[in-house]
């Protein structure tokens, strides 16, 4: 299934990069979409990010479905 | 009444967002750029929102605040982009009946928008640049 990505602030700056329009098995969750991303190299901001699935907070294990928009959000510091 | 934008924000249209001829006060938040920080300079804040889920966020923030304080409005504006010292990045404006309820909502209003609104800092000094709480690597608790 087809998914959208967005990265953003600290993210978006260390991968160059603000969405990515990937191609993920049935069933994937953010957490391994965010770990697929992140790769060994950024692994270290694997907790201190939060998520969203079409504008909604969700736990990272929540399965995906096709045509999802997802978020990786680092810290807020709105304000 | 929520407004996101890239243009200064302005006041008197969070003062007049709240005005009703029954709010005998009115309170008004602006959180601005401070130009020193922890002994540095800072020469301006830059904020990332991610627009469509700031005011899906705040829709539900102004709600909660109508039901569970005396208030009648609220208002949200919020400022996206380079934001220079002394200018206001949110503002948060509460109308009601009377002024306890209207100080304890707009404390409400801020202290939500600051855990719950996805909006990103990032501090530009004279001798460098850095997000705000992105180094402390603490877990985010998922809403």
């Amino acid at each position: 299934m087809k998914i959208r990505v967005l990265y953003f602030a600290s993210l978006r700056e260390k991968l160059g990069r603000a969405a990515d329009d990937l191609e993920v098995p049935a069933g994937a969750t953010p957490r391994a979409v965010l770990d697929q991303v992140l790769g060994e190299k950024l692994a270290q901001y694997r907790a201190a990010v939060a998520f969203s699935v079409n504008h909604e907070y969700t736990p990272g294990d929540r399965p995906l479905s096709d045509g999802d928009e997802v978020a990786f959000l680092p810290p807020v510091s709105g304000g | 009444m929520i407004l996101v934008t890239d243009q200064p924000l302005r006041h008197e249209d969070a003062e007049r967002a709240v005005s009703d001829p029954g709010h005998g006060a009115v309170v008004v938040f602006e959180g601005r750029t401070r130009e020193w920080n922890g002994g540095r300079r800072v020469v301006r804040l830059e904020y990332e929102l991610y627009p469509e889920m700031v005011e899906r966020e705040l829709e539900r923030l102004e709600a909660e605040i109508l039901e569970t304080h005396a208030v009648g409005k609220v208002a949200f504006l919020v400022r996206s982009g380079a934001v220079p010292v002394g200018e206001a990045s949110v503002i948060i404006a509460v109308g009601s009946g009377h002024r306890k309820a209207a100080f304890d909502a707009c404390r409400m209003g801020i202290d939500e928008l600051k855990r719950r609104a996805p909006i990103w800092k990032k501090e530009v000094f004279e001798d460098g640049e850095e997000w705000v709480g992105h180094s402390s690597g603490n877990p985010v608790d998922p809403v």
